[in-house]
C-alpha cells in the first residue's frame, strides 16, 4: 500500500517535472522564432511536409464526415419538416466542432507522429548532438520551424475540412435527398454568424494546432534515444494530443457557447 | 606563450547519470599538437567525457578548461563560439540524413560564415579531397558505408579549421581497410593541420599506433596513463589485462552473480 502510494507520488512528480521541461522547451522555441523568420526556406520546407502532405487525408475525411452529417441530419430534421435547415446544421456542426476537432485528431495521427519520430530518430542518431557541437542550435534549426509550420497549417487544414464537409453535405442533401438547392446555401448564409461560428472555430483550430505541434515536437526532443524510446514517444504523441484536443475543446466550447 | 600549456585541463571531474556514478574524480591534461587516446571498456563513460568537454553535459563537481577557458562557466554565446573551434566526430558520424554529402560538409560553413557559394564550393571540395571522398559529394548519407560516413563527418568536422578534434570510437565496426584509412587520416590530419586530437577507443592496437599519450579509464577513474610504450610495460595488472585483451583478470569475466551451483539448483537466497 505504502509502496503503491509512493509509486503514485513519484509518477505525479515525474509528470509535473516533464510538464515543466515542456514549458521551458516551449519558451525556448518562442525565443527562436525570429531566427526562423529570417530563414524562410526552413519554414517552407516544413510547411510542405507538415501541412501539404496532410491535405489529401483532410479532404477525404472532410468529405465523408460532411456526407454522413447530411444523411443523419436529414433523418431527424425531416421528422419536423425542417429539411430546409440541413445546410445550417451541417455547416454549424462542421465549423464549430467537427472541423477543428477531427482535423486536429487526424493531424496528430498524420503529422504529429511523423514529427516525433523524425526528431526522435535525429536524436537517436546523434544528429542533434552533432549540430550542437557544430555550434548550431537544434531548437532554432529543427524544432522552431516545425513548430511554426504546425501552428500555421492547422487553421488552414481545419478550414479546408469544414469547406469540403459542407460540399459533401451538399452532394448528399441536394443531390441524393433532393432538398432545395437555394435553401441549402441561403439558410446557411443567413444563420451562420461570422464571429459566433467562424471565428470561434478558427480560434479552436489555432489552439489545437499549438497543443498538438508542441506535444509532437517536445516528445521527439525528449525521447529516450533508442528505437524503443522513439516508438514510445510516437505513441505518446498521438494519445496525449488526442486527450489534449478533446479536453481543450470542452473548455473552449464551454467558454465560447456556454452562456447562450 | 600558451604553446606548452595543455589545451584541455580536466580537474577532479565528477558526473552521475541518475544514481549511477560515472566519473569519480577524473584528472587529465590534453597536450597541444598531440594525439591523446582515452581508452577503457565499453560503458565506462568515454562518450560522456567527450560530451562534458564539449559542454553538452555539466559535471556535478570539478572543472574542464579548454584553451584556458572553463567550459561550464561560459555563457551560451561564448560556448557556441568555442565549439566552432572544437570538432567532434560522433560514433555514428551524425551526418544530417536529409541532405547530401556536399551539403553536410558545407553546413557549418553556411551556418557560420557569409562566404560566397563559389568559395564554399572550393572549401568543401578541398575538405572532401583531404578525406578522399571528393567523388562522393552527390551521394546521400544513407548511400555511404560506415567508414565513408565517418570520413565525411571528419571532412565536416575540419570544415571550420578547428584547433582540435574529438573522435568517438572511430574504429569500431570498421573493416580492416577502412580502419587502416581512418588510422592514417587521424594521424595525417593531426600533423598536417596542426590539430590536437583526442581519440576515444577500445581498439588498443590501432589506437596505440598513432597515440602520443594514453589515458586508461575504468570505474570512473583514470587507472593508468603514459605513452603507449610505458603502458605496455606497466606494473598495473589492470593495464596489462586491458592492453593485451585477456578475458579474465582484475576485470572479472563473470558479471556479479550468485554462486553457480545454487543458481543451477534454483535455491532461493
Ligand atoms: N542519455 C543517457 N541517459 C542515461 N544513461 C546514459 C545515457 N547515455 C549514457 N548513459 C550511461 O552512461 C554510461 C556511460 O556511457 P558512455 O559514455 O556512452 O560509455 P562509453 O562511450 O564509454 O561506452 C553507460 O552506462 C550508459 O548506460
Ligand atoms: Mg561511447
Amino acid at each position: 500500500m505504502v509502496g503503491y502510494l509512493q509509486g503514485l507520488g513519484a509518477r505525479s512528480l515525474g509528470m509535473f517535472e516533464r510538464l515543466g521541461r515542456g514549458a521551458v522547451f516551449f519558451i525556448n522555441i518562442l525565443l527562436c522564432i525570429p531566427s526562423v523568420l529570417v530563414r524562410p526556406r526552413l519554414l517552407v520546407a516544413q510547411l510542405h511536409s507538415v501541412g501539404v502532405l496532410s491535405f489529401s487525408l483532410i479532404v477525404v475525411a472532410g468529405l465523408f464526415v460532411g456526407m454522413v452529417l447530411a444523411l443523419q441530419g436529414f433523418y431527424t430534421l425531416s421528422d419536423f419538416g425542417a429539411e430546409g435547415m440541413l445546410g445550417v446544421m451541417v455547416a454549424a456542426s462542421l465549423v464549430r466542432e467537427l472541423g477543428p476537432v477531427v482535423a486536429a485528431l487526424l493531424f496528430a495521427g498524420r503529422a504529429g507522429s511523423a514529427l516525433t519520430a523524425e526528431i526522435g530518430l535525429m536524436k537517436a542518431t546523434e544528429q542533434l548532438s552533432g549540430m550542437e557541437m557544430m555550434a548550431v542550435d537544434p531548437v532554432a534549426r529543427i524544432m522552431a520551424p516545425r513548430f511554426l509550420a504546425g501552428l500555421l497549417s492547422m487553421p488552414i487544414l481545419a478550414t479546408l475540412f469544414s469547406a469540403v464537409g459542407i460540399l459533401g453535405g451538399y452532394f448528399i442533401g441536394v443531390g441524393l435527398l433532393g432538398i432545395d438547392e437555394g435553401g441549402y446555401w441561403s439558410q446557411m448564409q443567413a444563420k451562420i454568424d461570422f464571429n459566433q461560428d467562424i471565428m470561434n472555430g478558427l480560434i479552436k483550430s489555432i489552439v489545437f494546432g499549438w497543443v498538438v505541434t508542441w506535444i509532437a515536437v517536445f516528445e521527439g526532443y525528449d525521447a529516450i534515444p533508442t528505437s524503443e524510446g522513439v516508438s514510445r514517444a510516437t505513441t505518446r504523441t498521438v494519445v496525449h494530443s488526442a486527450f489534449a484536443v478533446l479536453l481543450l475543446d470542452f473548455i473552449l466550447t464551454a467558454l465560447m457557447f456556454g452562456d447562450i | 606563450m600558451t604553446e606548452n600549456k595543455p589545451l584541455i585541463k580536466i580537474r577532479d571531474v565528477h558526473f552521475s547519470r541518475g544514481s549511477k556514478l560515472i566519473f569519480d574524480g577524473v584528472n587529465m591534461d590534453i597536450q597541444r599538437g598531440k594525439v591523446t587516446a582515452i581508452m577503457g571498456p565499453s560503458g565506462t563513460g568515454k562518450t560522456t567525457l567527450l560530451k562534458l568537454i564539449g559542454g553538452q553535459l555539466r559535471p556535478s563537481k570539478g572543472s574542464i578548461e579548454v584553451d584556458g577557458r572553463d567550459v561550464h562557466k561560459l555563457r551560451h554565446a561564448e560556448l557556441y563560439k568555442l565549439r566552432k573551434r572544437m570538432g567532434m566526430l560522433f560514433q555514428s558520424g551524425a551526418l544530417l540524413t536529409d541532405i547530401s554529402v556536399f551539403d553536410n560538409v558545407a553546413y557549418p560553413l553556411r551556418e557560420h560564415t557569409k562566404l560566397p557559394e563559389t568559395m564554399i564550393r572550393h572549401l568543401v571540395l578541398m575538405k572532401l579531397q583531404a578525406v578522399g571522398l571528393r567523388g562522393a559529394r552527390d551521394l546521400m548519407p544513407s548511400e555511404l558505408s560506415g567508414g565513408m560516413a565517418r570520413r565525411v563527418a571528419l571532412a565536416r568536422a575540419i570544415a571550420l579549421d578547428p584547433m582540435m578534434i574529438m573522435y568517438d570510437e572511430p574504429f569500431t565496426g570498421q573493416d580492416p581497410i577502412s580502419m587502416g584509412v581512418l588510422v592514417q587520416l587521424i594521424k595525417v590530419l593531426n600533423d598536417a593541420l596542426g590539430l590536437s586530437s583526442i581519440v576515444v577507443s577500445h581498439d588498443v592496437q590501432e589506437t596505440c599506433a598513432i597515440a602520443d599519450y594514453v589515458y586508461l579509464v575504468s570505474n570512473g577513474k583514470v587507472v593508468d596513463h603514459g605513452s603507449p610504450a610505458d603502458l605496455a610495460q606497466s606494473e598495473s595488472q589492470w593495464s596489462q589485462q586491458f592492453m593485451q585483451g585477456m578475458a579474465d583478470g582484475p576485470v572479472p569475466f563473470h558479471y556479479a552473480a550468485r554462486e553457480y551451483a545454487s543458481d543451477l539448483l534454483g535455491v532461493n537466497e
